[in-house]
């Protein structure tokens, strides 16, 4: 680092720094413009006027809130699922080493790192060898295996910054081990754990690459966008739930920031 | 010497067994960590390995059978006619169309991230590092249908884009581009640029991160030692920051590149109507019920990934992930 202070960055640097922030940013601003304007059969630009009313023509849409529960429902079943998975994975990769304890982190995160479209097709083909109808826990089933994998990498580095001797003080005291358990590892990684199981939470309920393949009839919220993506029926309440979405979903990663921005690694840089 | 007498029992060195199946179970697991170790691991193994692991030789299997050209049943026979199909011209473009498709987006993404991630990892500090931060966290974790949705709304005939362009008297230019052949179109919703730009921008934040820690490593002395030497900005990049980062960016390439390759979404949404990998995928085990092409068509992603990853190892980008 230069000891003279903060260097100040060229022109064009900051330019260009500043060009593809603003690239990531304007297009999700546009969708809170667009779910108040008037127009309603096309994307015209400007909004020819601005209105609330299809905040309530969306509010008395029963097939959004369907969606919508659904979607709720496996994001909580499986986030669940993920922080006990997920939280087990890292005690013990973390406290231990044994034979085989890379590839136990490989399979934690291939499910991520293969694309979404494999993962969803590999289980649609074992669920139609095995022959399981689709249903609420098909969904849940895909959801849990790729959300154990940031519940894991938090918890793991959470694991990693708290030192294994506190264990075995609270064991020399006379605390047995769920005890100690309750008592100190919990409180330890328990911030690293809502982090986590938000994130877990917010991948769920976004997810639709892997939800096409293992819902069958059934609508989360994801794909009952992707279905008025492809065949509009009434745009101005895509456009208000696409809003309704976006802020659902960046709430749970605003907390995940602010549990773990003072850890070495800050939830959310890996998805 | 009253006070030993009136003192306590002193405790014992060892405390006596507890009692309860409680206890005897906490002893138990403290006397046996390996037993621990295994009860620990035994959830999430036979999870990810029956669900996923199972799942994936499902397909692989799948993979090997053929289809009843004339039933449309699955003939469940070992055979490699289906990898065979593999290899018919229409199915090599649709191959070709999504690796190349994926290079460029990868190039691209590349080239965007780069200027974001070195401001963040050398010039922001402090409040603005935690902004810069959040700034590519958000979209990144921002829900990928708005984000596909949103280009739509940019993207449109009657978009921002246009009204944009329009205003500049700049209209002429988009006119041009959409008459050229491959890359045009009726409008840029409709055209094999919407689709480069969408990928761009849904998988740029994956490509910003790890190039910023790759950067973040780069002890800045370096850069002023090279300019103390006398090297143009541009010297310095070519030789000292450039060579530091490709780790860092060979990492984020992984990301692009994987993603491009398996995404059936954003091409079907905003494009042509030239298939790629993913969309070939969907439409095989959906409408045309081949599952086992389906299933040859994601080992095609799955082995191009496979020599990918073994490139980038030796580049040693995993250290920068």
């Amino acid at each position: 680092m230069r000891s003279d202070g903060s260097p100040s960055a060229p022109l064009g640097l900051k330019v260009a720094a500043a060009c593809g922030l603003l690239f990531l940013h304007l297009p999700i601003f546009l969708i809170f413009v667009y779910a108040f304007t008037t127009e309603e059969k096309s994307f015209a630009w400007p909004p020819p006027g601005l209105t609330m009313q299809w905040f309530a023509v969306t509010w008395n849409r029963p097939d959004v809130w369907e969606a919508l529960s659904l979607s709720v429902r496996v994001a909580a079943i499986s986030t669940l699922v993920a922080l006990v998975l997920g939280t087990l994975c890292a005690a013990a990769v973390s406290r231990t080493r044994f034979f085989g304890r890379e590839t136990i982190s490989l399979l934690v995160i291939l499910p991520i790192a293969l694309p979404g479209i494999i993962t969803g097709i590999a289980l649609r083909s074992a669920f139609s060898l095995a022959e399981i109808p689709f249903s609420f826990w098909t969904i849940v089933l895909g959801h849990a295996t790729f959300c154990v994998v940031v519940v894991y990498n938090n918890a793991v580095a959470r694991f990693r910054r708290t030192s294994g001797s506190m264990i075995e003080a609270s064991m020399d005291l006379g605390a047995d081990g769920f005890q100690t358990f309750r008592h100190v590892v919990l409180p330890n990684i328990a911030t690293a754990l809502l982090a986590g199981g938000m994130l877990a939470f917010a991948l769920s309920f976004d997810e639709v690459i892997v939800t096409t393949f293992t819902a069958g009839q059934q609508q989360t919220l994801p794909i009952w966008m992707l279905e008025e993506l492809i065949r509009p029926r009434q745009r101005p309440v895509t456009n208000v739930v696409a809003m309704v979405v976006v802020l659902v979903t960046l709430l749970p990663i605003l907390v995940a920031y602010y549990l773990t921005r003072d850890g070495d690694q800050i939830a959310g840089s890996g998805k | 010497m009253t006070l030993t007498a009136t003192q306590a029992k002193p405790a014992p060195a060892v405390l006596p067994r507890a009692g309860g199946v409680r206890g005897a179970l906490s002893d138990l697991l403290w006397r046996k960590p390996k037993l621990l170790l295994l009860l620990m691991l035994l959830p999430p193994v036979l999870w990810l390995g029956i669900v996923y692991i199972g799942s994936l030789f499902a397909l692989l299997l799948q993979s090997f059978f053929s289809i009843d050209e004339f039933s449309g049943l699955i003939n469940r026979q070992f055979t490699l006619k289906t990898y065979g199909d593999l290899l018919q011209a229409a199915n090599l473009d649709i191959i070709l169309r999504t690796v190349t498709m994926a290079a460029l987006v990868t190039l691209a993404s590349a080239t965007i991230a780069f200027p974001i991630a070195y401001y963040a990892a050398r010039y922001a500090r402090g409040r603005w590092k935690a902004l810069f931060y959040l700034g590519v966290m958000l979209p990144l974790w921002s829900s990928y249908l708005v984000k596909i949705y949103a280009w739509k709304l940019i993207l449109a005939k009657e978009g921002i884009l246009t009204w944009l362009l329009a205003k500049l008297h700049l209209l002429w230019l988009l006119d041009g581009w959409l008459s050229l052949p491959v890359v045009g179109g009726n409008s840029l919703s409709v055209s094999s640029t919407g689709t480069f730009i969408v990928f761009v921008y849904v998988w740029l934040p994956f490509m910003i991160l790890p190039v910023q820690a790759a950067l973040e490593r780069v002890p800045g002395n370096l850069v002023e030692a090279s300019s103390d030497l006398g090297a143009s900005p541009g010297q310095t990049f070519r030789n000292v920051l450039f060579p530091l980062a490709l780790p860092g960016i060979v990492a984020g390439s992984i990301f692009t590149f994987s993603l491009t390759l398996g995404d059936y979404i954003i091409p079907q949404i905003i494009g042509t109507s030239r298939l790629f990998i993913g969309q070939a995928v969907y439409s095989q085990q959906g409408t045309a019920g081949n599952i086992p092409l389906a299933a040859a068509f994601t080992v095609v992603p799955i082995v191009i990934m496979g020599f990918y990853l073994w490139g980038a190892k030796r580049m040693g980008a995993f250290d920068a992930l």
